[in-house]
């Protein structure tokens, strides 16, 4: 049994009161385990890029730290408590797709959901949170949209408001699952500054992404995840021509099926990478 | 004018015509605000099961000569409770084991029933409905549990709102979205409860669906939505009961006819979704499209051939 450390992500000088901890989280489906024992220390004013195969773990590990599948072992702890009791901390964005975006709300609607958790119970929506829509609606450039039924929205458009509505949650930690898929360059770079801005502001941000470069360009740091390896490190050392030719060979896939257990810290050259040009389009080229 | 305004008031002389008014106003307005959520979520089909799987609650509570309601709610919420925990998330999967479920305890309703010495009267009123037969009691149970469902639609808006929109979001904001299920199926079952006597047991999921997919296609708006699917699901009620009396039809019947037709003509008529606008709108937009058009690409056989230098 591999325990898999994903060290190095919280910078020097931070305490357990300034990070997120994951330690030896693992999860499973049924009988196949997606996540295998993954511990890491992410800081405030950090971007983590979650990267890997379909079917590898990244909308697990996400939604693991959201807290809403349940762990088969290990702990999720937020500022030194557990995720569990940080719940208002943390905003979950899940991939676009698994909406109905014909729903009849519209843009605002959906940014406003944003606010449920900063809101009571019986105290109905306040002035103020109808301003925090609208200027969470501006910065991601929809705010003339605001009373468009969301169906009548383009896919960028559609993402902008999902971000939209992560932004509306004032989190401390933003767990954005594929913010990059299926969408025009123009949201591409709405997406990129908003996360530059989380950064900036001190928030944490794990970002599920098909596209490394995207990844490379918004992320300090690079966390690749596999059915049975996990790899992590600073962009700077992950997003080199070497060792993503190692994780992934150019248009190249890792995949958990290697009968021998993966090297502890990361992934040894050749094992647990699989080429794969025939199966996933969606890898791209690194710098495509 | 005369005629017209006789057409409604002549039947309302009689007091059991007045009770029935009541009763599907009550009726009307309760299964097109729940509708609204059946639809959009998609739980037509567990709306049906959960309406089979009452009665044979029905059955027993008339057998020991109890509250017909009680019967039915105790087997609402004991089928809701298993629906929830069954189908929690994996709806679709689950399809044929609700299937199995609901057929069963439907038969069982059936072969109880049959043990009745009035086998067939008993089942044709439970089945189909029988309003002109609603009781001073049967009114104040369905006023009772139409408040109860109308009060847990306005607390839980939010709720429903974004567990409808987004499971996955609403769980990680911290809603309780396995509780949130179990009581809008619970409200399914009340509003099935207090259907009863208007339309029967077969019929109920019509007026569950059909208002609240006609007001889809008139609104963008989930209030709107909502109050528009309660109205249509009152003015169905009160014209089909209406007709049911002058044509001495089954009122049951004839009310989920009128909802349909109206479905019917909003599908046609509607503005934007609606077959008919939509057509017109397609052919302004076409003849719009002015004279002038772009070549994207032409193809190097049809150009002209190259002038000789």
């Amino acid at each position: 049994m591999q325990a898999l450390n994903l060290i190095g992500g919280a910078a020097t000088g931070m305490g357990p009161e300034d990070t997120l901890i994951v330690s030896d989280l693992s999860v499973a489906y049924g009988r196949r385990v997606v996540l295998r024992k993954v511990s890491a220390e992410i800081g405030r004013g950090q971007v983590v890029g979650v990267v890997g195969p379909n079917g590898g773990g990244k909308s697990t590990l996400l939604k693991a730290v959201a807290g809403i599948i349940p762990r088969l072992s290990g702990e999720v702890t937020l500022f030194g408590r557990p995720i569990a009791s940080q719940r208002s901390k943390v905003a979950f964005m899940p991939q676009r797709e698994i909406v109905d975006w014909d729903f009849p709300v519209t843009a605002a609607d959906v940014v406003m959901m944003g606010r449920y958790p900063r809101t009571s119970w019986l105290h109905r929506t306040q002035r103020y949170d109808h301003e925090v829509v609208d200027e969470m609606l501006d910065r991601v450039g929809m705010l003339e949209y605001r009373d468009r039924q969301i169906g009548s929205l383009s896919g960028g458009q559609q993402q902008r408001i999902f971000v939209a509505r992560a932004l509306a949650q004032e989190a401390d930690v933003l767990l954005l699952d594929e913010p990059m898929t299926g969408i025009d360059a123009s949201t591409q770079e709405v997406v990129m500054k908003i996360i530059e801005e989380q950064r900036q502001q001190g928030k944490i941000v794990l970002l599920a992404t098909h596209d490394l470069f995207a990844a490379s360009c918004a992320c300090d740091c690079l966390c690749c995840v596999g059915e049975r390896a996990v790899s992590f490190g600073p962009t700077e050392e992950m997003y080199t021509e070497e060792t993503l030719t190692e994780v992934f060979g150019g248009p190249v896939i890792i995949l958990g099926q290697q009968s021998e257990p993966a090297p502890a810290h990361g992934y040894m050259p050749g094992h647990g990478v699989h080429h794969e040009h025939e199966h996933d389009h969606t890898h791209e080229t690194p710098g495509s | 004018m005369d005629t017209v305004f006789d057409w409604f008031a002549d039947p309302l002389r009689y007091e059991f015509m007045q009770r029935a008014l009541v009763e599907v106003v009550l009726m009307g307005a309760v299964t097109g605000a729940v509708g609204t959520y059946v639809v959009l979520r998609g739980l037509s089909f567990i709306g049906d099961a959960l309406s089979h799987a009452i009665f044979p609650g029905i059955v027993v509570a008339y057998l020991l000569g109890r509250s017909i309601f009680l019967g039915a709610m105790a087997f609402g919420i004991l089928t809701s409770g298993a629906i929830t925990v069954v189908a929690t998330n994996r709806r679709i999967k689950e399809d044929s084991a609700i299937g199995v479920l609901f057929a069963g305890m439907f038969a069982l309703g059936i072969v109880l029933i049959s043990s009745s010495r009035n086998f067939s009267r008993d089942l044709a009123s439970f089945l189909f409905g029988n309003v002109l037969g609603a009781t001073m009691n049967d009114i104040w149970i369905s006023a009772g549990a139409g408040l109860v469902v109308i009060l847990f639609l306005l607390l839980f808006h939010r709720e429903l709102l974004i567990v409808s929109f987004d499971r996955l979001a609403g769980e990680s904001m911290g809603i309780k979205v396995f509780w949130i299920d179990l009581l809008l199926l619970l409200m399914i079952s009340l509003t099935i409860v207090i259907s009863l006597r208007a339309v029967g047991n077969i019929l109920v999921v019509a007026m569950l669906v059909t208002p609240a997919a006609t007001a889809r296609l008139m609104t963008d708006r989930l209030p709107t939505m909502i109050l528009l699917s309660s109205a249509i699901g009152v003015l169905s009620g009160l014209i089909g009961l209406f007709i049911s009396y002058h044509a001495d039809v089954a009122a049951g019947g004839t009310i989920v006819l009128v909802a349909t037709g109206v479905f019917g003509v909003v599908w046609l008529f509607a503005p934007e979704h609606g077959l008919i606008m939509s057509k017109l709108i397609r052919r302004q937009i076409s003849d719009s499209l002015g004279e002038e058009s772009t070549v994207l690409f032409e193809s190097p056989q049809i150009l002209p051939p190259r002038r000789q230098a």
